[in-house]
């Protein structure tokens, strides 16, 4: 666990990728081969079964550091990090042993079988005898959650670096449903894979925002669709199977299950960029839905029902087995409405129909459509333009729409945690409603970090009354807050709730007696809810 | 009895002395913990304050009416007597113990409890109510041990200085960078410091206080003239292009909250060491214990929780409002 630790605290003292690639790289030379192999498994999200509730964690830690629950609790809202919290909290190890990462991995399954108070004997042990570091790292692996800001990009280009072998080669090894359980270091990375190029996805390409029309020449020059709110995917069909990768590089075959008899209609050899989208009755369906698939691995029948998705197809990569990337777009889009055209409308799978027009005013209003059709705006395509890899200017723009936005006064002021622990962060907002003011909404970015100092320092001086780690501020600040969406919610005072509320400026010229009201809040749920 | 300390919107006040301690607005009577200054402020009519915090006071606030008094010597003011006693918390710095007929507070000012090597160790002053910081009232603290930290900091430069790398470490002008400076082991290399941290280390030798050799940056300094050096810098400093002129180099920052690893992450240094001029839980514990007080007064810091804490432990526990910061990163507070 030592080289772990040390391995873990290079990669999270760094902010540089080099070094952190570096760092995994000898690692991936160094470990031995089961450590090598849990290691890559817990940075690609395979980490070992829970054992042990969080509950128990919290409540044994608070015991043995002599704590109150509620101590505990509020040490943790400042943390953000319950392992972390833990690691802390605890007294300082009495003994030291060095075991292998794999052994502690081995003793967090062995508690599945244990009673209570055998785990909990096992686990006081373990913390007894772990360094802080390796503490940590034990109890990250107990809680399960293992996110440390190393992507599964930076894994593969390591194990380039250690192996030799092509970083796109090692995507594909890494790929699939395997565990350190099922295979080893030398079946899944040393071992040679014959379909490793059959799902070799091509590198998405990137628009700017656009910031004018004064480069962009003729309009005639240009191609105009809807931009999509879903989940940008490319489609594989290869060797009589197919594959879904997102933007991330990451693989979603699996969670989008009805994608799949795509394969049956569409000819060996076809790439597809474009969105993947719940959708019903010919009509895209807002974010929400999409949101219940994301981040699930498997699909529950009753979620596949409630949020059906296609894929709305912008763009042919590779036709017929040939990379056809260099083409321009306007070919690639017809070949591309021909393929879409012999697929049945019962099938996931539509084209992503071009928005007509001679001006770039004609655009604008189209583009003035976008909320009621549950898109985030526009894309400018130049017509003639190739498939560039990468985030690239000139060719491609999105032109999004405006977020929505109302004037609120910040009423209640609450620290952040993590990297914000020290600074007052998350604030709830709330409009007039005659002489009182109503709280509609929480955000908590936005702001810069010496925008968010001056308000800490502002709250801390002028605190009316604390409720636990809140503090209520007088009505003095007036904020514009953005977002996407609004809907009418039950469940909140004011009736309404927001998608993605974020700060968008600190509006100093402005007295509380000229921010938004209540009443202008459901206007705009009645306009756009 | 009436209490022998009031808390105002000027600051902490003494009716029998007429007095105010460490306050945030202007008054006649100012006692003086110690030089930060979010304690030691401008403005004030007359100033009391220790033999050891005099120098930085007048360093900092230029001409002002100040009477000094050395450590445990009793000053009677009006029907109070007051004397000064070591808070450990940078050179000079003091509580204050405020007696009116019997009954005893003292006041912490800012505090810790273990020993620095440079300033005057804490020492528990019994009382009957006592007045303290909690900046980092949250058993989430606890310190790094000296040696431990000493070592850290020594191998981070010796790695560095091997590496070709400049180290630059940030640190608070008053305090904690002459701290770090008597720990370090000057062997590594040699020693550059930024100018708001010379003007303070002149100060302190010019009172007699013992640091190893620094050299002052000037425009000519680079990692060419000084190949492997530390350089101790303000934090304000530290994120500034005033750094590229070391060429190649390691950032890292020492404060109380680099114990925390989403604050250590923010701080974008490639190192963060944990030390601090304040208690951390176990030290703000047992110098309450200490004192036998039965009345405590958090002032500023995790208030709310450390009230609640300390009224559990079976204390008479109550929250203060004050103007003061404790430690913070932020560059425009940066000598708190
Ligand atoms: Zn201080
Ligand atoms: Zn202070």
């Amino acid at each position: 666990m030592k080289d772990f630790a040390a391995l873990f605290t290079r990669i999270d003292e760094s902010t540089k990728t080099t070094v952190k690639t570096a760092a995994l790289a000898d690692y991936f030379q160094t470990a031995t081969p089961e450590d090598r192999l849990w290691t890559i498994a817990l940075f690609t999200g395979r980490r070992p079964k829970r054992t042990i509730t969080a509950t128990r964690l919290r409540e044994w830690a608070a015991e043995v550091a002599g704590l109150p629950d509620w101590l505990f609790e509020e040490s943790y809202s400042i943390v953000g990090d319950l392992a972390e919290t833990i690691a802390l909290v605890l007294p300082p190890a009495t003994e030291s042993e060095n075991q292998t990462l794999t052994h502690w991995i081995s003793f967090i399954k062995s508690l599945s079988v244990l009673e209570d108070d055998s785990r909990k004997a096992g686990i006081l042990k373990a913390w007894d005898s772990l360094p802080s570091t390796e503490r940590f790292l034990f109890t990250k692996l107990l809680t399960g959650g293992f996110r440390i800001g190393v992507s599964a990009k930076l894994i593969t280009r390591a194990l380039a670096q250690a192996t030799g072998q092509e970083e796109a080669t090692l995507t594909h090894k890494l790929m699939g449903n395997w565990t350190p359980d099922t295979t080893t270091w030398d079946a899944l990375i040393e071992a040679d894979d014959p379909t490793a190029d059959l799902s070799r996805p091509y590198p998405f390409y990137l628009a700017y925002g656009l910031d004018g029309f004064d480069d962009l020449g003729p309009p005639a020059d240009w191609s105009a669709e809807r931009k999509w709110d879903g989940i940008r995917g490319q489609l594989i069909v290869r060797g009589g199977d197919h594959h879904l990768w997102s933007r991330g590089e990451d693989l979603m075959t699996d969670r989008f299950p009805e994608l799949a008899q795509l394969q049956d209609y569409l000819p060996d050899g076809t790439v597809l960029d474009g969105e993947v989208l719940a959708f019903r009755d010919e009509t895209p369906l807002s974010f929400n839905a999409l949101q219940r698939r994301i981040g699930r691995k498997t699909v529950p029948k009753k979620v596949l029902t409630e949020a059906p998705v296609i894929l709305m197809a912008y763009d042919l990569l590779e036709h017929l087995g040939n990379d056809i990337r260099d083409w321009p777009l306007h070919k690639r889009r017809e070949t591309l409405a021909a393929l879409v055209q012999d697929v049945p409308s019962a099938a996931p799978l539509r084209l992503s129909a071009t928005v007509p027009f001679r001006t770039w005013d004609d655009l604008s209003a189209a583009r003035d459509q976008s909320r009621d059709l549950n898109a985030e705006g526009l894309m400018l395509k130049r017509r003639d333009s190739p498939y560039l890899s990468g985030r690239k200017r000139g060719d491609w723009w999105k032109w999004k729409i405006d977020p929505l936005t109302i004037d609120a006064v910040m009423i209640y002021a609450q620290a952040g945690h993590g990297r914000r622990a020290n600074l007052f962060t998350d604030y709830t907002f709330a409009v007039r409603n005659g002489n009182d003011l109503v709280p509609f909404t929480k955000a908590y970015s936005g702001l810069t970090d010496a925008e968010f100092r001056e308000i800490t320092t502002w709250v801390r001086k002028n605190t009316l009354q604390r409720f636990g780690p809140v503090r209520q501020v007088p009505p003095t600040h007036v904020f514009e807050i953005a977002f996407e969406g609004i809907q009418a919610s039950p469940r909140h005072k004011s009736g309404v709730a927001l998608r993605f509320p974020r700060m968008l400026r600190w509006r100093k010229d402005k007295p509380v007696d000229e921010a938004n009201t209540l009443d202008d809040l459901k206007e705009l749920l009645a306009t756009f809810g | 009895m009436a209490d022998v300390l009031s808390f105002t919107d000027r600051g902490i006040y003494c009716p029998a002395g007429d007095f105010y301690i460490d306050p945030w607005r202007p008054v006649d009577r100012a006692l003086i913990t110690h030089g930060h200054s979010d304690h030691a402020r401008p403005n004030m009519g007359r100033y009391l304050a220790t033999d050891g915090t005099a120098p930085v006071m007048r360093h900092r606030l230029g001409k002002i009416d100040l009477q000094t008094t050395a450590y445990g010597q009793v000053t009677q003011i009006g029907d109070a007597a007051v004397s000064f006693h070591p808070a450990g918390h940078v050179p000079g710095s003091a509580q204050i113990r405020v007696a009116v007929k019997g009954e005893v507070w003292v006041v912490s000012g800012d505090y810790k409890t273990v020993a620095d090597g440079l300033s005057e160790p804490f020492e528990p002053v019994p009382c009957h109510a006592f007045i303290t910081e909690c900046t980092f009232g949250l058993p989430i603290f606890k310190w790094t041990p000296e040696d431990m930290l000493t070592a850290q900091i020594n191998a981070w430069w010796a790695a560095n200085a091997a590496a070709g790398r400049t180290s630059i470490l940030g640190a608070y002008a008053l305090g904690k960078a002459q701290r770090l400076l008597t720990t370090v082991n000057a062997d590594i290399g040699p020693i550059l410091t930024h100018g708001a941290i010379e003007n303070t280390n002149e100060v302190l030798r010019a009172q007699g206080i013992t640091l190893p050799e620094t050299i002052p940056v000037t425009p000519q300094t680079t990692h060419k003239t000084h190949p492997g050096a530390l350089v101790l810098a303000t934090p304000s400093a530290l994120g500034t292009t005033w750094t590229r002129k070391f060429g190649p180099s390691s950032t890292a920052f020492a404060s109380g909250w680099m114990a925390l690893r989403g604050v250590r992450r923010r701080r974008a240094a490639d190192r963060g060491f944990v030390v601090s001029d304040h208690a951390d839980w176990e030290g703000l514990n047992t110098a309450i214990k200490a004192t036998g007080a039965i009345r405590i007064f958090a002032t500023h810091g995790y208030t709310t929780s450390f009230q609640r804490w300390l009224s559990e432990q079976g204390y008479d526990a109550h929250i203060v409002s004050t103007d003061y910061h404790g430690e913070t990163l932020d560059a425009d507070e940066a000598d708190a």
